[in-house]
């Protein structure tokens, strides 16, 4: 899938949680989810269930621990699509 | 883990528990009871000369037995004196007064328990079977 629709698409699935809403709107790759969207520790759980769910992946503790940044959650995405086929 | 046990591990006391017996608990939920004394000393101001069970009282009577008493049993072993915990989400509709004396049961059920976050929906009655408040609550280990 393109890096692009999975961006727009993970915007859509962080959008409720986001408390900073002008980082939101010029989110890019290097946007930090907690840093840069004030988003905190208990909603990115449910920012995480909720890309399971979308993806129809499994997210395990230890990519669960690298996804702070749309770049992380971009690549753990693909790599984990790659994995089902 | 027996019940009492996990009544011991919380880390409340008096006159901040609000945990009085668990009825039944396993990986899915957990069914526990708390009766409010009349001396408890919020009612001497909530409403001054009306006793009347705050919402936030009864809110943290459900995320004390639905979440943290089910949370210790889900983490068993995992969870230490150093263990610290945080509520991070409510999410509750209050139907009916709850007055001195009165004993409730509360009722959760788990939702999800992932990351070390423990997401539940819980409900309340009183001795009459009749649902006081209900709603989500969540927390986790931080």
């Amino acid at each position: 899938m393109e890096k692009e629709i999975i961006i727009e698409q993970l915007k859509e699935i962080i959008k409720p949680y986001v408390q900073e809403k002008e980082a939101f709107e010029a989110l890019t790759e290097h946007t930090d989810f907690i840093n840069d969207l004030k988003i905190n520790s208990a909603n990115l759980v449910d920012v995480i269930l909720d890309i399971e769910e979308k993806y129809d992946i499994v997210i395990d503790n230890e990519s669960m621990e690298r996804m702070l940044n749309v770049k992380a959650a971009i690549e753990i995405i693909s790599t984990k699509l790659a994995d089902k086929i | 883990m027996k019940f009492q046990e996990i009544i011991s591990r919380l880390p409340y006391s008096k006159p901040f528990l609000f945990v009085d017996e668990i009825i039944h608990i396993d990986e899915k939920g957990v069914e526990g009871t708390f009766t409010f004394d009349e001396n408890l000393e919020f009612y001497k101001g909530h409403f001054r000369d009306f006793p009347i069970t705050p919402g936030v009282i009864l809110t943290e009577t459900m995320a004390q037995i639905g979440l943290v008493c089910l949370g210790l049993f889900l983490l068993n072993d995992t969870f230490s004196k150093n263990t610290s915990i945080a509520l991070t989400s409510t999410e509750i509709d209050f139907l009916k007064g709850v007055y001195p004396n009165e004993k409730v049961t509360v009722f959760s059920e788990k939702i999800y328990f992932r990351f070390g976050k423990l997401k539940c929906k819980v409900w309340m009655k009183n001795t009459k079977g009749e649902v006081v408040c209900s709603g989500t609550i969540a927390g986790m280990i931080v």
